[in-house]
């Protein structure tokens, strides 16, 4: 592979690859994102592969694995063009099929394709799918467009455009000048603006500058970032390339969880290809520009996303918090000025570039600009990665891109930032997803996780999990984050135990105002998912303590399973299926629980016949006594 | 070296560059509370307890005085309420694993907290690092470390190392603000040796007596 070095000799090979892509020729994508891998895409692709064979279709129909187009719930998703077609859920078992009827008789396959659970209704193309139609894809369409591992595909849709353009049409202060304009703000966490990071490093005397995409995603539930890396990898290393002609960095690292494996592999794959065609290396497409990157792989706990933390480990020594009040934009990574920014935030730069910051700034509020990745999670019916402009209100990508809360069950809440956001009510589902907006509910953006939870959660049990996931992912270095998380963990776990006491409530918030304290944002920001569901769901927290009740029926110490005698019909299948054996029954006997042997798994519960609903859960009453053995006969 | 004004509790402080505001408010007989701190290591930050308010354009922050290097025209607040509520709570918090460090208790002193707040943990530790650093920065011998992350964070003696070094040292004990790291060698000692032996010096099985040890030293 001989390197570019010119913008033209790109735009040649760009053609020359284009003009080898012939539109009408079938193709078949296979999404190859970890969450269809997970369900089995590859033995989705390879069935493909054999079936084409077997049919000698192998060279007039292409097939890809691609990036995650976000509904990974319903995957493998297949996709066939030039038609743009939708298949989901595929299994091996349904590729002759396809093969034989769509591909060779432009037949669709209805039952693979998507049914509203309303009406019914099949959705032909992936447009035609509420989940899809109600987001605005800037960035996650690029996904199923490309085969991951394949660069030609990247330039095939205009990839590495806007790095030419930067290295030769505008000078640093222009990239600088267009970022600024187009207000992009950090989507890992603080919504800081990248300009401003941009602009203080290059403003640093020091000439050894460094660029750094994070990609430690250690938000629990969240795959964002993954999906981009795994699925677009060259888009985030253009960015990144952008960023150092702006800021003036010729390294830049990429740090990537290990957890993430197909990641690393892809990102390692688009650095080399990037290197054979002159993308990264010395005098980039003959500009003169040079930047070298390398991928870290990190192994830590969620604290080594922190900024500090992240430098720290990339220094070669353990992932904790420095305590720095110079930005690191200033003083990095080994003292040198070091721009950190998010995977997403550097998958929107090539477009802000080729696009403008005007198209930019169609999408979004005033304060928020663009779009935001979501990764939708919990208590709702599509879950997967969705991506909308910025200012929609939470209510539309719950109801509209989420479909509503399965089961018929109750909205709760929504809980956005991850581990160190807060859970937003309905009363506030109006909100507009927005940087501001969220923080002044006491809770915030964060990197895009949101947890849907309905009437069966219970708040007080949402914080301590926060609470107990952020024990162990905490450095433990400053006194506030680990021992005010230690403490606040034993006041939620009693308070969920059925042992709160007066004044826990006031003890929470004392721990959470001397978290105030702590060297990093981890410990500062540990306390919301507490405050918040304090603030908007305190009568939980009361009932827990006063009542010793758990009003969602949720918190296991604090619930007995009953069966009402008035309705038992002794149809016995709680008695045959309870795994603890503490039912008594009896043909033509009311059924009665032991209370001492029951486990509370609810199976009895379930298995109820519906037509009888004998079986009860309460809390916070004390358990009716069970009838007397002579009293038992079912009349 | 530049000057730098700035006000401390009400009184204007005339500080030179590098210096933190525990240093200038030291200058002016100005005392903020340490545990972490050491002027012969490296800054840390880990305990906490010197933490201040300071306005930053307006905007109340909080701060470890011990680090935060003074700026020109900054408003450090080193008493507010809110900063004596916080080193209560965190005193109380340490208090729970070394309820008889004469340091700990001399502060509780001061700032009403209460040693029985929390319930007793059986680490004694309060995690200043003083020792690992120590061992590190000044010794250069990482004898002492720590182990795991957040609440269970621990130091842990490096046996290999801690057999050569530390019986002639033993540098860091005095360091050690819950005077319980002594006990703790002592423990790790005698869980290197086999158990018959071990069983004179202390109790020797890995459970989760590393409390009984800091009674007998606290
Ligand atoms: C505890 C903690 C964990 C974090 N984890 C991540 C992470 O996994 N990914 C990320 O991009 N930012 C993470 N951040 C935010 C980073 O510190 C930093 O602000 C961000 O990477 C900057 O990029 P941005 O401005 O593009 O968002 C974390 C912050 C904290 C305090
Ligand atoms: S706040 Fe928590 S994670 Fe951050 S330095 Fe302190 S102990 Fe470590
Ligand atoms: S809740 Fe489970 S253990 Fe208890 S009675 Fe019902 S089936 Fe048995
Ligand atoms: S053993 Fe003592 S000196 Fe060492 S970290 Fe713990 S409290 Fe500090
Ligand atoms: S991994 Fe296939 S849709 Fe997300
Ligand atoms: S003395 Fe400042 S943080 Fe410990």
């Amino acid at each position: 592979m001989t390197r570019l070095n010119s913008p033209e000799k790109l735009e040649c090979a760009r053609k020359d690859i284009v003009s080898r892509i012939d539109p009408t020729k079938p193709c078949i994508s296979v999404c190859a994102g970890a969450g269809c891998l997970a369900s089995g895409a590859a033995e989705v692709i390879a069935a493909f592969k054999t079936e084409l064979d077997f049919h000698g279709l192998t060279t007039e129909v292409n097939t890809k694995g691609t990036g995650c187009p976000g509904f990974c719930e319903r995957g493998p998703i297949v996709m066939i063009y030039p038609e743009g077609i939708c298949y989901l859920k595929v299994k091996p078992e349904d590729v002759p099929e396809i093969v034989s009827h769509t591909i060779k008789e432009k037949k669709v396959v209805d039952r693979l394709l998507y049914e509203d659970p309303a009406t019914g209704t099949r959705a032909l193309r992936e447009s035609d799918i509420p989940f899809y139609k109600n987001q605005q894809r800037n960035i996650l369409s690029e996904n199923i467009r490309l085969d991951s591992k394949s660069m030609d595909d990247y330039l095939a849709i205009g990839g590495y455009s806007a790095l030419s353009k930067v290295l030769f049409q505008m000078t640093p202060e222009e990239v600088m000048g267009e970022i600024k304009k187009s207000n992009l703000r950090g989507r890992g966490g603080g919504g800081f603006p990248a300009w401003r990071k941009w602009e203080e490093s290059r403003n640093a005397p020091d000439p050894i500058k460094y660029v750094i995409v994070n990609a430690d995603e250690g938000d629990p539930g969240a795959f964002m970032d993954r999906a981009l890396i795994e699925g677009n990898p060259h888009s985030i290393l253009e960015g990144l390339i952008i960023g150092a002609y702006a800021v003036g960095a010729h390294e830049g690292f990429i740090y990537v969880r290990q957890e993430y494996p197909l990641a690393v592999e892809n990102i390692n794959l688009a650095i080399r290809q990037a290197s054979e065609r002159g993308f990264v290396g010395k005098d980039i497409l003959g500009s003169g520009f040079d930047f070298t990157v390398k991928v870290h792989m990190g192994a830590g706990a969620f604290v080594c996303g922190e900024s500090s933390a992240l430098m720290t480990a990339l220094e070669g020594r353990a992932g904790e918090p420095r305590p720095k009040y110079i930005h690191t934009a200033v003083k990095g990574v080994w003292d040198h000025p070091s721009v950190l920014n998010n995977v997403e935030t550097w998958a929107n730069v090539p477009q802000i570039i080729n696009k403008g910051a005007d198209w930019f700034t169609s999408f979004g509020t005033a304060g928020s600009t663009g779009t935001k990745i979501f990764s939708l999670v919990g208590k709702i019916t599509n879950t997967g990665l969705v991506e909308v402009p910025m200012g929609v209100t939470l209510r539309d990508i719950i109801t509209k891109v989420g479909g509503g809360i399965p089961g018929g069950k109750k909205f709760k809440a929504v809980q956005t930032g991850g581990p160190s956001g807060g859970c937003i009510p309905e009363a506030q589902l109006d909100l507009p997803v927005d940087f501001d907006e969220l923080t002044k509910a006491g809770s915030m953006m964060g990197s895009g996780g949101m947890i849907v939870m309905d009437e069966d959660t219970c708040m007080v049990d949402i914080a301590r999990y926060f609470i107990d996931f952020l024990k162990d992912e905490s450095c433990g270095k400053c006194t506030p984050c680990r021992e005010g998380i230690r403490q606040m963990l034993a006041v939620l776990t009693r308070i969920t135990a059925g042992k709160g006491k007066e004044g826990d409530i006031e003890l929470l918030e004392e721990l959470a105002e001397s978290m105030g304290a702590a060297l990093c944002a981890l410990g500062k920001s540990a306390p919301n998912p507490v405050l918040s569901t304090i603030r908007y769901f305190r009568d939980e927290y009361e009932a827990h303590i006063r009542d010793k009740k758990c009003p969602a029926l949720s918190c296991k110490e604090m619930i007995a399973f009953h069966i009402d005698p008035a309705k038992c019909k002794a149809c016995g299948s709680c008695f045959r299926q309870c795994p603890a054996e503490a039912i008594h029954g009896g043909k033509k006997l009311i059924h009665i629980i032991d209370q001492e042997k029951c486990t509370k798994c609810g199976t009895c519960l379930d298995v109820c016949p519906s037509r009888f609903g004998a079986v009860r859960k309460i809390s916070g009453e004390p358990v009716p006594a069970p009838v007397p053995e002579d009293k038992r006969a079912i009349a | 070296m530049s000057e730098i004004n700035l006000q401390i509790d009400g009184k204007e402080v005339v500080a030179t560059e590098g210096m933190t505001i525990l240093d200038a408010a030291k200058s002016v007989g100005i005392s903020i509370p340490t545990l972490c701190h050491h002027e012969k290591l490296e800054p840390y930050g880990g305990c906490r307890i010197c933490t201040v308010e300071v306005e930053v354009r307006g905007w109340p922050k909080l701060v470890a005085g011990c680090i935060y290097p003074v700026e020109k025209g900054l408003v450090v607040r080193t008493r507010t309420e809110k900063v004596d509520k916080i080193r209560k709570v965190l005193l109380e918090e340490m208090l729970a694993h070394a309820p008889d460090s004469e340091e700990l208790k001399a502060l509780a002193q001061e700032y009403g907290a209460d040693r029985d707040r929390f319930e007793k943990h059986p680490s004694f530790c309060i995690h200043c690092g003083l020792c690992v650093r120590y061992c590190a920065e000044i010794k250069k011998k990482n004898a002492v470390g720590f182990v795991d992350r957040g609440s269970n964070r621990e130091i842990s003696f490096i046996p290999e190392i801690a057999a050569k070094e530390c019986w002639d040292c033993k540098e860091c004990f005095p360091l050690c603000p819950t005077s319980a790291l002594q006990a703790a060698y002592v423990l790790a000692g005698a869980l290197m040796t086999p158990p018959e032996e071990a069983h004179s010096g202390g109790c020797g099985c890995s459970c989760s007596c590393g409390s009984a040890p800091e009674k007998q030293a606290g």
